[in-house]
């Protein structure tokens, strides 16, 4: 393949990764934020969302399009009451000890990832596009001193690839909205900010957690209901989201949405472009290898704003 | 406690009434008709049960196989147990999950010869679990018979207590496919296949085999098996590819082809795959319509064809398969079908073996080995639904037919069928020099 094209190729499909990864890495930022919540089972609640979407969409039967509009609606809220619940049962219990919270959220991974192996199943399961159509790509080629158009040879992308990034930006513009202009994200940002003083304020704490966490699993979801079309729903798909997740955001400063956003981005694009030149597994080493730096030479991540 | 066990004892002491000999005599009848099956095998030395432990990929990477793996084991010990058993016992199959990993395989073998007291260890498919527990297999002296397709058995990487005597390995079957690929496909190749063991030969073999044919391997691109998105490493494949050849394994293979057609659109080179791909994966599923005219390997054809066996219709019937390859009960459910009569034929083989030798328990297993390494022939018939094999006792490795299957209007099509000589290699290794 030509250079052009190549890197093309490589951006688009970068950008798809990053789409997906800023979705369910701003949800682990979220809970972080608000709740100083180190949540190990935010991987499972996107596998739930994924499994639950092919449940929804068999239940809907017949038309792909009204299947997968009834995922996009139903499973986050399920997976989001889901984990309200789990914060309600489990970890106010513990009293949201740092680390206790870890060993519990552990715990909870693996009640999830077993009780899905033994209903839903060790397959892998198919969960059919509402729309997918190819659209090649062309590309500008100088030949003699003249412009002229062609399509090179596996330059494209589907319609539902698309649909997914932009989807993204939309609920990633939703997540601001709410965080800046609505009642819910002020008092959200005041836990943030002072548990004590929201506390001392009247502002029901207990309640802005269960939201919060509720709100950071369904996110997650959101994301496996998005994926799902390209992806298949299977019972071990929690563990790579989980990774990159923990990645984006220690890079983008652990708890800062916009900083978790901006380092998905990074990844996305950086995995996109070093998978298709040089190797996926090269792309993974980098990554990891950047968290590293990150962490010695300024552990506050590159956004963060210097909170712990 | 003291009083129960002295009112026992006391009970025992005294004299038996004609009411207590009734009763006894009326719980006798109830477990006669309420017996297992092994006790009705009264004819044998013993009515103890032939215990094969099955190392099963219930979870892992593997479970769509193990899923499948399983039901035919089930048939194919049902249809013995029907027959009579094995030397007038009966057969009883003890499944073990070892999650498609090696670590896990190891134990798995160590718990059938301790725990179980099993008399053999049986159906492993993926290669890396095979390599994994071979060694243990080895040193428990435990008869090992795996449905695997891998090459390490006849390369001489293991020992005498591993064979394969029910699936073709690698090797054998890609030197069949190259005469077809370079006459009919195209020259230049490229290859994808997933990284480990199983890809590897895929790897080394056919590269080899297309060169003999005057073809040659434009790229190699190896793709981590756990591996869930593929475009990435499509742009690899050179503009002048004539034919991708490609194998996958995985929970993701049908992301796979999906993304291989949504790469290509249009402008396809020839693809022949290895039905791998596309193992328990419905043909007619969205996306995959660019494969129609497109060619693969299969083990064994998916698709009933017009001229189907009297055996290959039996197989069918008993494991619970229909004539597109899908269970009875769920036509979404397609199953392995190139790979699981393996298991079916290797457990036919284990009793022949079993009573070619007189098999009478594990102080016998030196025998059963040797019983199968003087095997030969294996005629087409309702023990190798699959066809006609050759067995070589020294590379513990069987021969046997392949097949090529052309995708028209959505079914799998019969096209060629190689001569079990078209898999013939020289020996790499003689197992039978090896103590027992």
């Amino acid at each position: 393949m030509d250079f052009g094209p190549y890197l093309m190729l490589a951006i688009m499909e970068g950008a798809l990764t990053a789409a997906v990864l800023a979705l369910t890495a701003s949800g682990l930022a979220l809970v972080f934020g608000v709740m100083r919540v180190v949540n190990v089972a935010h991987g499972e609640f996107f596998m739930l969302g994924a499994v639950l979407a092919w449940w929804v969409t068999q239940l809907a039967g017949g038309s792909p399009v009204l299947g997968f509009l009834l995922a996009l609606c139903v499973v986050p809220v399920l997976v989001g009451m889901l984990a309200a619940f789990v914060d309600m049962t489990i970890l106010k219990r513990i009293n949201y000890d740092p680390e206790r919270t870890i060993v519990a959220t552990i715990g909870i991974l693996y009640i999830l990832q077993q009780v899905t192996l033994m209903t839903y199943g060790p397959e892998a399961r198919p969960v059919a596009p509402p729309f997918n159509a190819r659209i090649a790509l062309p590309w500008i080629d100088m030949s003699d001193g003249t412009l002229r158009l062609y399509w090179p040879w596996g330059l494209s992308i589907t319609s539902y690839k698309l649909f997914v990034i932009g989807a993204a930006c939309v609920v990633l513009l939703g997540l601001w909205a709410l965080m800046t202009k609505t009642k819910l994200g002020l008092l959200m940002r005041a836990t943030e900010q002072d548990r004590e003083m929201a506390l001392a304020f009247g502002i029901p704490v207990q309640r802005i957690y269960a939201i919060a966490f509720g709100l950071g699993a369904g996110m997650a979801a959101l994301a496996a209901v998005l994926i799902v079309p390209i992806q298949q729903a299977h019972y071990l798909m929690g563990g790579d989201p989980l990774l990159l997740s923990f990645i984006v955001v220690i890079i983008g400063g652990l708890g800062s949405l916009p900083g978790a956003i901006l380092a998905a981005l990074l990844i996305g694009l950086s995995d996109g472009i070093i998978s298709i030149f040089f190797s996926p597994t090269l792309a993974k080493i980098f990554a990891t290898l950047f968290v590293a730096f990150v962490l010695v030479f300024r552990p506050k991540g590159l956004w963060g704003t210097g909170k712990p | 406690m003291m009083t129960t066990t002295k009112t026992v004892a006391e009970k025992a002491a005294s004299k038996p009434t004609r009411r207590d000999a009734l009763r006894t005599l009326g719980l006798g009848g109830a477990v006669a008709a309420s017996m297992p099956l092994w006790a009705r095998y009264a004819g044998a030395q013993t009515a103890e049960p032939i215990k094969v432990g099955f190392q099963v990929h219930r979870t892992g990477i593997g479970a769509a196989y193990g899923r499948w793996y399983d039901r035919t084991t089930s048939a194919a010990a049902a249809l013995i147990n029907e027959q009579g058993g094995i030397n007038g016992r009966p057969l009883e199959v003890i499944a073990e999950d070892d999650g498609t990993d090696p670590k896990r395989g190891a134990e798995v073998v160590e718990k059938f010869a301790a725990k179980h007291n099993c008399d053999i260890g049986f159906g492993t498919l993926f290669s890396h679990v095979v390599i994994g527990s071979a060694p243990r297999v080895g040193e428990l002296k435990l008869p090992y018979f795996v449905v695997s397709e891998g090459h390490h058995v006849a390369s001489g990487m293991l020992n005498r207590y591993t064979l394969q005597p029910g699936i073709t390995d690698v090797k054998s079957q890609v030197q069949a496919m190259a005469p077809f690929v370079a006459d009919n496909l195209g020259k230049k190749v490229t290859m994808v296949f997933p990284d480990f063991a199983f890809g590897h030969d895929h790897r080394d073999y056919f590269t080899a085999a297309i060169e003999a044919q005057g073809g040659e391997v434009l790229e190699h691109i190896a793709i981590p098996p756990t591996e869930t998105s593929f475009t990435k490493y499509f742009p690899k494949i050179p503009r002048e590819t004539e034919v991708i050849y490609h194998v996958m394994v995985g929970p993701a293979v049908l992301t796979f082809v999906k993304e291989l057609g949504e790469f290509f659109g249009p402008q396809r080179p020839e693809m022949f795959g290895f039905i791998d791909s596309l193992e328990a994966v419905d043909i007619g599923s969205p996306g995959l319509e660019f494969l129609d005219g497109t060619y693969f390997w299969e083990g064994n054809p998916r698709y009933a064809q017009e001229n189907q066996s009297e055996y290959d219709a039996f197989f069918r019937e008993r494991v619970g398969v229909d004539a597109n390859g899908a269970s009875v009960s769920d036509p979404r459910d397609v199953s392995t079908y190139a790979h699981m009569f393996g298991c079916w034929e290797t457990l036919h083989v284990v009793k022949a073996g079993m009573e070619a030798s007189g098999y009478r328990g594990t102080q016998d297993r030196a025998a059963l080995i040797e019983a199968v390494e003087a095997m030969t022939d294996l005629p087409h018939s309702i023990a190798h639904p699959q066809g006609a094999k050759v067995f070589n006792g020294k590379t513990h490795q069987v021969f046997g037919k392949q097949y090529i299957s052309k995708v028209v209007d959505g079914k799998m099509l019969l096209v060629h069928t190689t001569s079990i000589e078209d898999t013939f290699y020289p020996d790499e290794v003689d197992y039978t020099t090896q103590s027992l």
